[in-house]
């Protein structure tokens, strides 16, 4: 018998960063379906919907989470859940006004199939002016694209609805 | 149950293949803002790849490396599009168009009707990331083909090229839609009934699918069972 919802293994969860993004954690980022403790308490399943196909940090927070979890649990498994896929509108409102701190824009709207609308950021994570422009649509991260703000010039980073 | 490995090899290992294709643009591209788009499609391109290969290992009892590294050629079946050399970037970006163009059919139907969850998996994330991709290469072949008179050059060579060689992927959905971004790049499509080669499907490949796996494989090859 398994509870589902588990103060702990979330509370644990949320001091684990996103390898790229570290100012988000993995709750915020909206990548865990569900933690599951066993009745003693000593064992703890968590379900992790992965982010992009070839995210190279998958791994990274797998190996994280796990490690999170055994200082406070004798057994740990980790699973992998693909369907439904991850989608940026499950990041959590904390994570983007964080992303925005961070001078990362977060995505401007939500998730559309089959088409989606790229959207653009609402405004410039550094000054706030809404006159921006995009410069590439691939960046440093696949959850990113290169914009710039024609006020300030700063070319800044924006996370792309997904 | 059609066998899960039939079905899906031909996508599993185009997406492989083209991904290692678009790697080779690493350092090499016009810009570094392309050098870093050809990057992140070559990433997304292998995540799917590999997660359609663990699938199609699970079921015949081997691993993905096995099946990405210890495979000769004529065991391949991505389309033979997919393996052609990279050319100019005029031809990569029409390649790559065609390519997503059957990609987005492709895994919108797998996300509808494939029974294993996985696949259903891969494919949900698959339909967004192409979103991406297709933008991009839409975009370029506007603007090449509606371009200058060397621009444009360069892409009716290229879509030129292609053509014998979308027989694995084109059918009445691809030309429409082909025939859409061709005409808003104000080119002209080539005859959908021109003569095509459609010989992957049963293993026979151009001569360059076996020197691109001699570079895709050699490392594995030469450390068998090496992991990160
Ligand atoms: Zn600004």
């Amino acid at each position: 018998m398994t509870r589902t919802t588990e103060a702990r293994g979330w509370a644990l969860l949320e001091a684990v960063p996103d390898p790229e993004i570290p100012v988000l954690s993995v709750v915020d980022l909206g990548i865990v379906r569900a933690v599951e403790e066993s009745d003693d308490g000593r064992s703890v399943q968590v379900t992790l919907t992965p982010t992009y196909s070839g995210c190279p940090a998958t791994e990274v927070i797998m190996r994280d989470v796990r490690t999170a979890l055994q200082a406070s649990y004798d057994t740990v498994d980790v699973r992998t859940q693909l369907s439904p896929a991850w989608t940026t509108d499950w990041l959590s409102d904390k994570g983007r006004e964080r992303l925005h701190g961070f001078g990362i824009a977060p995505p401007s709207g939500r998730t559309t199939l089959p088409l989606i609308d790229a959207g653009g950021p609402a405004s410039c994570p550094r000054c706030g002016s809404s006159k921006v422009e995009e410069l590439a649509g691939f960046g440093s991260t696949p959850c990113k694209a290169l914009w710039r703000c024609t006020t300030c010039r700063e070319p800044f980073d924006y996370m792309k609805v997904h | 149950m059609v066998s899960a490995t039939s079905e899906l090899l031909p996508l599993a290992d185009g997406c492989l293949i083209l991904s290692h294709r678009l790697s080779e643009w690493m350092s090499n591209a016009p810009t570094m803002e392309e050098d870093i788009a050809l990057g992140n499609i070559a990433l997304d391109l292998l995540g799917q790849a590999r997660g359609l290969l663990q699938v199609i290992g699970d079921e015949t009892g081997v691993t993905e490396d096995e099946l990405a590294y210890f495979r000769e050629p004529q065991e391949f079946r991505n389309p033979l599009i997919c393996e052609l050399p990279n050319g100019d970037f005029a031809f990569t970006m029409a390649r790559q168009l065609f390519v997503d163009i059957w990609l987005a059919h492709v895994w919108s139907e797998l996300a509808a009707t494939a029974s294993d969850e996985q696949v259903r998996g891969v494919a949900e994330k698959a339909i967004k990331e192409n979103a991406y991709h297709r933008r991009h290469s839409s975009s370029w072949v506007v603007r090449l083909g509606d371009g200058t008179d060397e621009s444009r050059r360069r892409m009716e060579t290229a879509t030129e090229a292609l053509w014998p060689y979308r027989g694995e992927i084109a059918d009445d959905r691809w030309y429409d839609a082909v025939d859409a971004a061709l005409t808003e790049a104000t080119l002209t499509m080539p005859p959908r009934d021109a003569w095509t080669q459609r010989s992957s499907l049963d293993g026979w490949h151009t001569e360059h699918l076996g020197y691109l796996l001699a570079e895709m494989q050699s490392l594995a090859r030469a450390h068998p069972g090496a992991t990160w």
